[in-house]
């Protein structure tokens, strides 16, 4: 094997040590990213460990294809996630894949918890522990990660990962911030970090990785270069970013809006992609190795509160899924209130999306009732109040009372505690995202191995459906989706951004493998991404993964979707249907496409009472 | 005359290194240790970035300190000549706006040499070949 991908840096944090371990195997067999990712998990996580317990270990992951070529700029992170207590996986571009392999490393174990706060330093030298006593506690993770960056100097291209104080409180859902604009945002990789004593990452790499074939290499390099530039399929990542999805979203009646109330407005909804643009767009990002920059910064100028001429300019990043859950999620319309509250999850490093449910559904629990003034710490949560949500962000982020302990811990943890369970809008413990366009998304967020949307993209089908005016039997909509999930799981362990998913088709995936590294059959690679969604289900069911636990949150199948009530356009079979039922038209398939089976039970033995 | 390098548009650049990764990619394979040319930001992302690329100067400061010299002028900017190369850094430190890079690993300069590589991989029209 060419390079240092199969290279896994190893840091125990407990004992301030580090070491490499060479992993031929595990690369060869498994490409990298998910593939590998997910191996490092099963060897390392102990069997029912506490998330938040030393042994739980925080892998990272690149990939064959990762600096190599455009457009593979994905990191894959796995871990226990403290929010669900099962499998945790998050992707994040920035500079982290770039700056992790051109150290001379495929991937990258934590374990353990540092007796002190610590960040770590690392470049093709090892690893360093700092101190990270005097950044504990810092009200804002930005500004710990540029002390970081300004500490650490030092050649090579560089990427800073840290936390804020959600992360240091163990927020479940707290997410770690990458390059100050990008995420490893869901499933709580901050709050693991933050049991972990482990303040930031900043990693340098500068080195260069050989190619199998020269030739081979420019040429296809170029092919896609050429068709990632000239592409419609990255057009919308490109000029609008994902912003551009609000509209027609609204439009068709899945833009979730007020805790799922409502799914869209009128004529003109506020957030929309174009008037984000012309009043706020400040400046465009791209990810290392990326044409498409769909990185958007708005610029939010903003008066002091008391003294008159003081104003402050602040660069937000925005995108479709934050400015849903942040925005119509929460009945915030004005641009200027979404960009406050975006900016502040990034400041207190948490999951905007998660955080966003969360508080759509405490406004909806003090609006009926559930809650008080007393719980609430004397606030008042109402619809587009982005002041009030925004103290409440402060709160949850310090765990400031037994309400806002239990908001850190989402929105199954609060109904749990306060009731209002039928709009607590999760599934598989995962805050719902901003989709509401039919059974193909609902059946994504609930089979989805991290129970979310980019999983196998249900979303997207449900659209197909729409536009085709077709409908799909339970049955071909669960293959579907368990095929997209299987492909997608070739495309995390290249590492492949999933936005240029429409430009890394078989063949090409075929040809930069081979000219970077060997040939592999597309079929190979299918079979291999079977596998690894196999494997991860495999992690799931040992972590206590239950099927017949899941939940479909009443409200998402009382609102209508574009496709009808309960997704009945899944040619009316699944209206109004229990999750059992869902369970024997996914599983029904499950058996088909993978032999041995995913140990989700029997479905004949499932009694469906619809 | 030749073509030399420039940085036209630098409003545009989005730090994707698209041009740097190019640039390596002269030698054959990829990452970043043999690019010459260098994308920095201004104090943060968010104010905007510098794309250092060397400038051709007319007299350059690079090839006057080279104790050897291993650094000869050509119609467009200089060269190096790795096999005379002591791999002392003080080009590196002549250079005011810092063009010349360093491979770590070989302990060599790496100079920009004007071919116009990455001005056809930058995908937002920051760089441009023209006619000196």
């Amino acid at each position: 094997m060419p390079g240092s991908l199969h290279r896994v840096l190893f840091v125990d944090l407990a004992r301030h040590r580090s070491w490499v371990e060479h992993r031929e195997d595990l690369f060869s067999e498994r490409l990298g990213g998910a593939g590998v990712a997910i191996e490092l998990l099963h060897e390392h996580c102990p069997e029912g460990c506490d998330p938040l317990a030393p042994e739980n270990p925080i892998v990272l992951a690149v990939g064959p294809l990762t600096s190599l070529y455009p457009l593979a700029s994905k990191t894959v992170a796995m871990f226990k996630s403290p929010h669900t207590g099962n499998l945790g996986e998050s992707h994040c571009g920035g500079r982290s894949a770039m700056a992790l392999r051109l150290a001379g490393y495929g991937a990258m174990v934590i374990v353990g918890r540092s007796p002190t706060p610590v960040y770590l330093s690392v470049d093709a030298d090892g690893v360093r522990f700092r101190d990270a006593r005097t950044l504990w506690g810092m009200s804002s993770s930005l500004t710990a990660g540029r002390v970081m960056l300004e500490r650490e100097g030092g050649v090579g291209h560089r990427t800073v990962l840290r936390i804020g104080p959600a992360g240091e409180n163990l927020v479940t859902y707290a997410g770690v911030t990458v390059e100050t604009y990008r995420h490893f945002g869901r499933l709580g990789m901050g709050a693991v970090m933050g049991s972990k004593h482990l303040k930031g990452v900043v990693i340098a790499g500068n080195g260069d990785l050989p190619v199998a074939d020269h030739g081979a290499y420019q040429k296809t390099y170029r092919d896609l270069y050429t068709r990632a530039v000239r592409s419609p399929a990255m057009r919308k990542y490109y000029e609008l970013g994902t912003p551009e999805n609000l509209g027609p979203l609204s439009a068709m009646g899945a833009l979730p809006v007020r805790n799922l109330q409502a799914t869209g407005y009128g004529e003109e909804p506020p957030l929309e992609g174009e008037a984000l643009a012309r009043e706020h767009l400040g400046r465009r990002l791209a990810c290392s190795h990326c044409p498409t920059a769909c990185i958007h910064l708005a610029a939010l100028r903003e008066p002091h509160p008391e003294a008159p001429y003081f104003y402050k300019t602040t660069f937000v990043s925005y995108d479709y899924e934050p400015l849903y859950a942040l925005g119509t999620m929460l009945g915030v319309e004005r641009p200027q209130d979404a960009l406050h509250l975006l900016d502040a999850v990034e400041h207190l490093g948490l999951d905007a999306m998660s955080a966003g449910v969360v508080l759509a559904w405490a406004t909806e629990a003090f609006e009926r009732g559930l809650l008080d003034v007393e719980e609430t710490g004397g606030l008042r949560p109402t619809w587009g109040d982005a002041g009030v949500f925004g103290a409440m962000l402060e709160r949850i982020a310090h765990r400031a009372s037994r309400l806002y302990t239990l908001l850190g811990e989402g929105v199954d943890a609060a109904a749990a505690e306060y009731g209002g369970i039928d709009y607590a809008l999760s599934f598989g413990r995962l805050e719902m995202p901003g989709y509401h366009t039919g059974p193909g998304a609902h059946l994504t967020h609930l089979t989805g191995a991290r129970h979310s949307h980019l999983d196998s993209a249900g979303y997207s089908l449900d659209q197909k459906d729409m536009k085709a005016g077709q409908s799909r039997s339970p049955e071909e909509l669960a293959r579907a989706l368990l095929t997209e999930e299987a492909y997608r799981q070739v495309l995390s362990s290249l590492v492949i951004c999933f936005f240029a998913r429409g430009l890394y088709d078989a063949d090409t995936c075929v040809a930069c493998l081979s000219a970077a590294e060997k040939d592999r059959p597309w079929d190979e690679l299918m079979a291999l991404g079977e596998d690894i969604l196999r494997r991860k289900f495999a992690f799931k069911t040992r972590e206590g993964f239950d099927f017949d636990a899941l939940r479909i949150p009443a409200r998402a199948l009382e609102t209508p979707t574009p496709l009808g009530v309960g997704g009945d356009a899944a040619a009316g079979r699944v209206r109004g249907r229990t999750p059992a039922c869902l369970r024997r038209a996914v599983f029904g398939d499950l058996r088909d496409s993978f032999p041995d089976n995913l140990g989700w039970g029997n479905p004949s033995n499932t009694r469906c009472a619809c | 005359m030749g073509k030399r390098l420039r940085v036209v548009d630098v409003e545009r650049c989005v730090d994707c290194l698209l041009c740097a990764f190019a640039c390596a990619r002269r030698f054959g394979g990829g990452g970043l240790a043999k690019s010459a040319i260098a994308v920095r930001s201004v104090g943060g992302m968010e104010r905007g970035f510098v794309v250092v690329v060397c400038r051709a100067c007319e007299d350059p400061p690079c090839l006057a300190v080279c104790p050897v010299e291993a650094i000869r002028n050509v119609e467009v900017g200089v060269r190096v000549d790795p096999e005379r190369c002591i791999g002392c850094g003080m080009c590196v430190e002549a250079c005011a706006i810092g063009a010349v890079q360093w491979d770590t690993a070989e302990r060599k300069p790496v100079i920009c040499v004007h071919c116009g590589l990455c001005a056809q991989f930058c995908p937002h029209g920051v760089l441009a070949h023209e006619e000196v």
